[in-house]
């Protein structure tokens, strides 16, 4: 269809402006409000004890849940397209379930379950082991709300490649662990890399389920996306700079990380 | 499997379990209150609003981004996965930085439903985009041409001929952008104020002690999710057999 | 080595596969497994290969039982009809997987794969990707990857089914050079009958799940055992309610014995051949093979009245006299 130049231009400028008002200027207030008051008191409020702890916590949970949700996603995916085990729909919807399940739900249903009074709780509890209110059960909310990334990145790559690669590799002598490793994982490592990518920005910026569960602590079980929340509800009323540093800092942070996913996404695409 | 139960399955079953456990009574009076319903009907209200909006806006930065060339194009794109990158409480200060009180443009939307409604549509904002890129590059030109020597009009070529062959990835993109806002906390939970958003009464609930009343309508939200999830797999038509 | 396929009966849900189905493929020997599709050919193979399992019956190769075997364990090498490449590798790491994933020494490693790659003429071609080679290079490399490690048996699916015509014939002959200079066991899956008849030593016709011959190409083509396989190998026409093939036709002008009249349809000349369409007296179509001479000879035109009689061998079976020769006009 050849569309006038006029019609373009203005289509092109709507997007432009619509994109602009929803999305970068938004984000460049946040950065200039940051810095408003001089880069030093700026990175005052991002280097206070409770700054600090935050973030590294909010590392540790990434770093805990990512791998887990990627041999889970890497998994689940040669079941889902490999295999003959009965229940596959079944395992197919329930991956998407994190998705769609409001993430203060996932907090409610975990302290039901790991809590005090809860279904297991109790037991964990006279083991000396907290879950609620701790840094395990806030591990367990971002593997939970996380969980479906890798999964989805890395199924539909393995569905497309086919499995005559893995037959051949079969006839030529190749163990069930050889196939994997030398056949089936370089086929699908940019599936991989961009669900991983995906992955860390969910778990980076998880604040629903983690507020739930988590005690709230500064120190000890305050995540950098609590600490913008708990800030902010301690100002109350106009937000001042100490919110939007460790806004800036979250941001910077899923900033990287979309350029690695835009990197890897490009990469995905041309293999 | 197990790996799944421990982390999914159980806790969700978990919150069914509280929803009724005082009884199918206590279940519907939680639900059959002022209340409840003011928060469901909100929430459905402004999720659907934001998918209607996102699903022609959506469409129309998708049609850009395909159809045109512009220097900073790629840019532009990759720009779309934002909201998909950033955490939802900094999204949520971002649109109050900018539309909030304190705002450098005068502008100010905090704690209206005006600003529920900016949030959720930047949440959701690539939901609709990436559905319908792919479905757009993957349109055959020849159609068109062949719509254009039998003398249709570029309204008509698009409105016969282009759209129809949109409309599942527009209605996906646009169930999951609902799905999404219905659920929606992080980037409301700054900014909602008095509005009264599902999820933020249920944490209003849980923090409050009243467990019964958040699973219960915790449990309404899941039905209404699963429903979604089913409508969605059901568009999408992707199913490993 | 030899190859035994005892009573192998497959189904996939409703659909009968394989039936009861036994072959022996003789040591050294090049096997093709011909029939169109969904006659149970390529299953055949890939149980065989370990690929499949099946319902019931025995495979052995070199006389051991490798029915439950895995297909890494049975000594064979497969080829697929696309290729299967590993995409991700050079030509050079394809062809080198089976040695590397045996632990051999790199320097045994690269003799052999450049060894191999001189054999199918891939040398140049050795650090390029897959998916830079052409169709017929790449199975010229999937080839190479089989052999590596010197397979008991070969075995192929429609190896040339996803290539052009013209690289079709080529690598077919090349295909037979390289098993008259390297002896191994083959066996070799096609729809292509002319491929059947100029590559292998033994063909088995295949139909519906079952064997309906095996032979070397020419019984199976002068003596087909059922009507199938006489349809499937070459062009029949049925005149007088047997089959014939058209050049084993006989067109006269004179009426003679047992002769069937005829109506001539239309002279297509072919070069050196010239096919003659006919319409039969009960209005059944019939096609007949004359050489340019002998069609000289009989200067036939649409609408001309002819008399068609089947071979002497077939007439003799019915009783009939002197073998017929056309009588010139």
């Amino acid at each position: 269809m050849i569309v006038s130049r006029r019609a373009t231009l203005s289509l092109r400028a709507v997007a432009l402006l619509y994109l602009g008002l929803l999305l970068l200027l938004p984000v460049g207030v946040v950065f200039w409000r940051t810095f408003e008051h001089g880069i030093g008191t700026a990175w005052a409020f991002m280097t206070t004890p409770a700054a600090i702890s935050a973030f590294w916590l909010t590392v540790l949970i990434a770093v805990i849940a990512v791998p887990l949700n990627t041999i889970f996603g890497v998994g689940a995916a040669l079941v889902l397209t490999r295999s003959n085990a009965r229940g596959k729909a079944i395992l197919d919807s329930l991956i998407d379930l994190p998705f769609v399940v409001s993430p203060v739900i996932v907090g409610l249903a975990l302290l039901l379950v790991y809590g005090q009074g809860g279904w297991f709780g109790s037991a964990f509890l006279n083991n000396g082991i907290r879950i609620i209110y701790a840094v395990p059960g806030m591990v367990i909310a971002t593997v939970f709300v996380s969980l479906p990334f890798v999964v989805r990145e890395v199924a539909p790559v393995l569905r497309e490649v086919g499995d005559e690669q893995e037959q051949a590799a079969a006839t030529l002598g190749a163990s069930s662990w050889q196939t994997f490793w030398r056949v089936t994982l370089p086929t699908i490592r940019w599936g991989v890399a961009y669900g991983v990518v995906l992955t860390t920005a969910r778990a980076l910026g998880e604040i629903g389920a983690v507020l739930v569960v988590s005690s709230n602590v500064a120190g000890s079980t305050l995540t950098l996306p609590l600490l913008v929340y708990q800030r902010d509800e301690q100002i109350g009323g106009q937000v001042t700079t100490s919110v939007y540093a460790a806004a800036t800092e979250l941001a910077v942070l899923s900033i990287a990380v979309l350029l690695v996913m835009t990197l890897f996404g490009r990469r995905k695409d041309a293999s | 499997m197990l790996y799944l139960s421990v982390i999914v399955l159980i806790p969700l079953a978990a919150v069914v379990v509280k929803a009724v456990s005082s009884g199918a009574g206590t279940l519907w009076s939680s639900i059959d209150n002022t209340l409840t319903l003011r928060a469901l009907a909100i929430t459905l209200g402004a999720s659907l609003l934001v998918a209607a909006i996102g699903a022609v806006m959506g469409t129309l930065v998708a049609w850009v981004l395909v159809r045109d060339h512009f220097p900073g194009q790629r840019l532009v794109n990759a720009l779309i996965d934002l909201p998909f990158a950033l955490p939802t409480i900094v999204a949520g200060l971002t649109l109050i930085a900018l539309y909030g009180p304190g705002s450098p443009v005068g502008i100010d939307l905090a704690y209206t439903r005006g600003a529920v409604i900016v949030a959720l549509m930047f949440v959701t904002l690539p939901f609709v985009v990436r559905s319908v890129q792919p479905v757009l590059i993957e349109l055959d030109s020849e159609v068109e041409e062949a719509a254009a020597s039998l003398g249709a009009s570029n309204a008509t070529t698009f409105r016969r001929i282009i759209l129809p062959a949109l409309r599942p990835a527009i209605f996906s993109g646009g169930a999951l952008a609902f799905a999404r806002s219905v659920g929606e906390f992080g980037s409301l939970a700054l900014i909602a104020g008095k509005v009264q958003i599902a999820s933020i009464v249920i944490y209003a609930d849980i923090e409050s002690g009243s467990e019964q009343s958040a699973a219960a309508l915790s449990v309404v939200l899941m039905v209404i999710s699963l429903i979604m999830l089913f409508l969605i797999r059901r568009l999408g038509g992707q199913v490993d057999r | 080595m030899r190859i035994e396929a005892n009573g192998i009966s497959k189904r996939f849900g409703d659909f009968v596969a394989l039936d009861d189905v036994s072959l022996d493929v003789a040591e050294g020997g090049l096997t093709a497994l011909l029939g169109p599709s969904g006659s149970g050919k390529s299953t055949l193979l890939r149980i065989i290969a370990g690929l499949e399992d099946p319902d019931r019956g025995q495979v052995r190769i070199a006389a051991r039982d490798v029915t439950w075997a895995r297909p890494q364990d049975r000594g064979i090498g497969f080829v697929f009809q696309h290729y299967a490449a590993f995409a991700h590798m050079s030509v050079f790491e394809n062809v080198a997987f089976a040695l590397k994933i045996r632990k051999r020494k790199e320097a045994e490693v690269r003799a052999r794969v450049e060894e191999l790659l001189a054999l199918v003429g891939l040398t140049q071609w050795s650090q390029q990707r897959p998916h830079q080679l052409s169709g017929g290079q790449r199975q010229r490399m999937a080839l190479a990857r089989a052999l590596a490690v010197e397979p008991q048996v070969l075995l192929l699916d429609e190896p040339f089914g996803a290539l052009d015509a013209n690289v079709r014939a080529e690598l077919r002959r090349w295909l037979r050079r390289l098993h008259d200079e390297q002896g191994v066991t083959t066996v070799l899956v096609t729809h292509d009958q002319e491929e059947a008849m100029e590559v292998a030593d033994t063909i088995a016709v295949m139909n519906k799940g079952r064997i309906e011959q095996v032979g070397a190409p020419r019984d199976v083509y002068d003596k087909p055992a059922t009507d199938f396989v006489m349809g499937f190998l070459g062009p029949v026409s049925k005149i007088d309610g047997r089959l014939v093939r058209p050049h084993d036709v006989t067109i006269s002008l004179v009426p003679l014995d047992a002769a069937v009249e005829a109506m001539v349809k239309r002279v297509v000349h072919l070069g050196f051949e010239v096919r003659i369409e006919l319409e039969l007296s009960g209005g059944e179509p019939a096609r007949a093979q004359l050489t340019r001479a002998q069609s000289d000879e009989l200067e036939l035109s649409r609408g001309d009245v002819v008399y068609v009689r089947l071979p002497a061998a077939l007439l003799t079976a019915a009783g009939a006299g002197a073998p017929p020769r056309p009588i010139t006009a």
